[in-house]
């Protein structure tokens, strides 16, 4: 999973697979950041804010 | 009745049939855990798996509730990304359902293993050539998207949705839902093939052996196709089922018109492929091996060449026969048919993947290989489907789950 | 996993059992039992969950007396090197934790026991049902845990354990030799506790790239055969029989196929 454990080995198929792990895992961590200090922002700022069509 | 906790507008059963509801499913709940305590601290000799048959009923669960629970990815890729917005009608019941699903295939997965404590060890020491580490992976990462996505329903609920920042929190999540669910369906592709890829790269199992292309076998491809198919009809035979149960239109018909639609296609696009997949299977993979169709086949009720017919033709053809025609669709009994004979197959299908492969004997002076699961098995594996009646009602009684229910029920 | 690029061994061990000799005494199975701490139930009736390294197999030729037949298998771990001799056998390639590995000195397939959690996945993938599961924890009786072997490992529950054609042995005489400055092994200096123990010599064991070994000419004898060829899981057990439904039972043939004019790929690539 790491490139500090045993198994590592710098070929393409550790570059592949653990690449799309660590870029899904990215996105998922960047965007509930992002919506966590949107909201404090929105917080902060007293925005009334709609759900919209959902 | 009505408390700040229930969605205004609503009309909720009173709180003493809710609890009785919840007092008989708990009951179940806790015979499952029971099973699952009893099996964590004595071990898999609780079972009635042995070293011909190492995987069995567990697996088999695993692999229908993903398949099943593939409507949340299929269902959110065409309302998010290809963008039918009719579909948000059913997409917040779809991810709930999906939430279940995956919850449950994790639970199954910790108590399947022989030590679950060494469970992270599949991902620290990942061996990446293994089509169930990537299993592991996708479906555990899947499992927190759809936890993402289920967050921003659960906000909604009034009391919750009174504190600005969690008003704040599940607005800006919906707004950026899309992204979330590009990412789910990514995941989802490659954890439904990847788990078809467990059972066809098996090269010393000639009943489960595919060829395919790249590292991928056919299997892989065919698992995600027959989730994004089956996944959908799960979806909306278990909004038919919450209906009778409420006694309360929930969606409206054109949009389980439309998902039906969708899910016929893909259902008769995957059994064709699925046939051919089968033929040359049976033709030449199998042949080359020394097997003819028949070996793989007996007198068995269940392993007979029934089971075969009745996942090809019965649960596959006719319902995506039926979806695919309007008339099909708009007949109220024949829609609840074909979306359960279309569950139904997608189980079979997975259920010939897993203890069909372990059933058939690989040596010609071995027999066949024959199991019954122990009750412990059985009642672990009914436990998901108690945790799910649960989830779903407390999510139903607390939750705006269906927008459109208000609209479809204004005497409430 | 790391030398997975170097491909081929330096050296395969491997064994060749002589069908025509094995007399079904199970002598091998009880020095295997003996020599690897393997671990056994008070009833021994189920041979489905009971745990054994080598286990002997008897099979008919399905005829009526007095043209009835018998022929015992001894079947150790098949040692697989799978499609194109990579180390690709059906169990390494599947485990998902690293837990099994193919050794490229050696051509041996292990099991990491401390390593192992339980997902069973090889011993779905092993067409030899050569792996086995503990599916309790080992207990062995009054002060027999003082006979123990300190040189193998007991194995905990929750695990699958297997045939490992003693390792341990290998290491053993690997640091012998270290010690008296060789780098080869002689050929007697490596041998596993099934093949010592067999009363009537018919299992040989060497490695099967050497020529100086005796496996080397044995394994291209003309009725040798491998358990379940077709399937290219290039296994390093091989068996010799002089009859033809035996080396028919070791593999699957359609009706109109024979074990002697089949030319598979795997039989052109041993």
């Amino acid at each position: 999973m790491f490139p500090f454990v045993f198994e590592w080995v710098w070929d393409m198929s550790h570059m592949v697979f653990m690449g799309g792990l660590w870029y899904a895992l990215t996105i998922m961590g960047l965007g509930l950041t992002y919506c966590i200090i949107k909201a404090l922002i929105d917080t902060r700022q007293k925005k009334g804010g709609t759900h919209g069509g959902h | 009745m009505e408390t700040p906790l229930i969605p205004p507008g609503v009309k909720r059963c009173p709180t003493w049939q809710f609890a009785l509801w919840m007092a008989a499913v708990g009951a179940v709940l806790l015979w499952g855990v029971y099973a699952m305590i009893l099996v964590w601290w004595k071990g898999l000799n609780q079972t009635n798996m042995n070293d011909a048959y190492g995987f069995a009923l567990w697996i088999w669960a695993d692999l229908a509730v993903i398949a099943l629970g593939g409507g949340a990815f299929f269902t959110g890729f065409l309302t998010y990304i290809i963008g039918k917005d009719k579909l948000k009608g059913i997409i917040n019941y779809a991810v709930i359902i999906g939430f279940i699903c995956y919850s449950s295939a994790l639970l199954i997965l910790a108590i399947d293993i022989g030590q679950p404590l060494r469970g992270w060890f599949i991902f620290w020491h990942a061996n990446v050539h293994s089509m169930l580490t990537e299993v592991a992976f996708c479906l555990s990462c899947y499992f927190g998207v759809l936890t993402i996505e289920f967050i921003p329903l659960i906000l909604e609920n009034p009391r919750l949705a009174a504190k600005p920042f969690l008003h704040h929190l599940s607005h800006n999540m919906h707004e950026i839902m899309a992204v979330f669910a590009a990412t789910g369906v990514f995941l989802s592709f490659f954890h439904q093939g990847s788990l078809g890829g467990v059972a066809g790269v098996l090269f010393g199992r000639p009943f489960a052996y595919r060829e395919g292309i790249f590292i991928w076998p056919w299997t892989f491809f065919l698992f995600t196709w027959s989730a994004a198919a089956c996944g959908p009809c799960f979806t909306i035979l278990v909004t038919w089922i919450t209906e009778k149960i409420t006694g309360k239109k929930l969606v409206q018909q054109d949009v389980i018109g439309l998902l039906a639609k969708i899910a016929g296609w893909m259902l008769i696009t995957y059994i064709i492929a699925k046939s051919i997949d089968t033929l040359y299977w049976a033709l030449v993979t199998a042949p080359g091996m020394g097997f003819t169709l028949m070996d793989f086949y007996t007198d068995h009720p269940i392993y007979n060449i029934g089971i075969l017919f009745a996942e090809i033709v019965l649960c596959g053809f006719l319902p995506a026969l039926i979806l695919i025609t309007r008339r099909g669709r708009e007949n109220g009994f024949l829609l609840i048919l074909s979306v359960l004979l279309a569950v139904l197959g997608c189980s079979i299908n997975r259920w010939v993947m897993v203890l069909q492969v372990m059933a058939v004997p690989v040596f010609s002076f071995e027999s066949w290989f024959l199991y019954s699961p122990s009750w412990q098995e059985v009642a672990t594996t009914i436990l998901p489907v108690a945790y799910g009646v649960i989830l779903i009602s407390l999510a139903h009684r607390y939750l705006p789950v269906f927008p459109q229910e208000k609209e479809l029920n204004p005497a409430n | 996993m790391k030398e997975s690029a170097t491909h081929e061994t330096a050296r395969r061990y491997g064994m060749v059992i002589d069908l025509d000799k094995c007399t079904g005494c199970g002598a091998c199975m009880v020095s295997c039992y003996a020599e690897n701490n393997v671990p056994f139930k008070k009833d021994e009736s189920n041979k489905l969950d009971s745990i054994n390294w080598i286990r002997v197999v008897k099979m008919t030729n399905q005829k009526p007396y007095p043209d009835t037949q018998i022929c015992y298998l001894p079947m150790p771990c098949m040692q697989c090197d799978g499609v194109g001799k990579h180390g690709h056998s059906p169990c390494v390639s599947v485990c998902p934790a690293v837990a099994t590995d193919y050794d490229f000195t050696t051509g041996i397939v292990s099991q990491i026991y401390t390593r192992c959690f339980g997902c069973r996945y090889c011993m779905a993938a092993c067409p030899y049902h050569a792996r086995k599961f503990n599916w309790w924890d080992p207990v062995w009786p009054a002060d027999m845990e003082k006979y123990l072997s300190p040189n193998v490992s007991p194995r905990m529950r929750g695990v699958v354990e297997k045939c490992s054609f003693c390792f341990h042995r290998y290491q053993l005489a690997r640091d012998k030799a270290y010690q008296e400055e060789r780098a080869e092994l002689e050929e007697n200096e490596y041998q596993p506790a099934c093949v010592e123990a067999c009363p009537v010599k018919a299992m040989t064991f060497g490695d099967l790239n050497n020529p100086a070994h005796a496996v080397y000419e044995l394994k291209n004898h003309k009725h040798a055969f491998r358990l379940l060829e077709r399937l290219e899981t290039n296994p390093k057990v091989y068996y010799i029989s002089s009859k033809e439904w035996v080396r028919r039972n070791g593999d699957n043939y359609l009706p109109d196929e024979a074990p002697g004019r089949l030319k598979s790929k795997a039989k052109a690539r041993h």
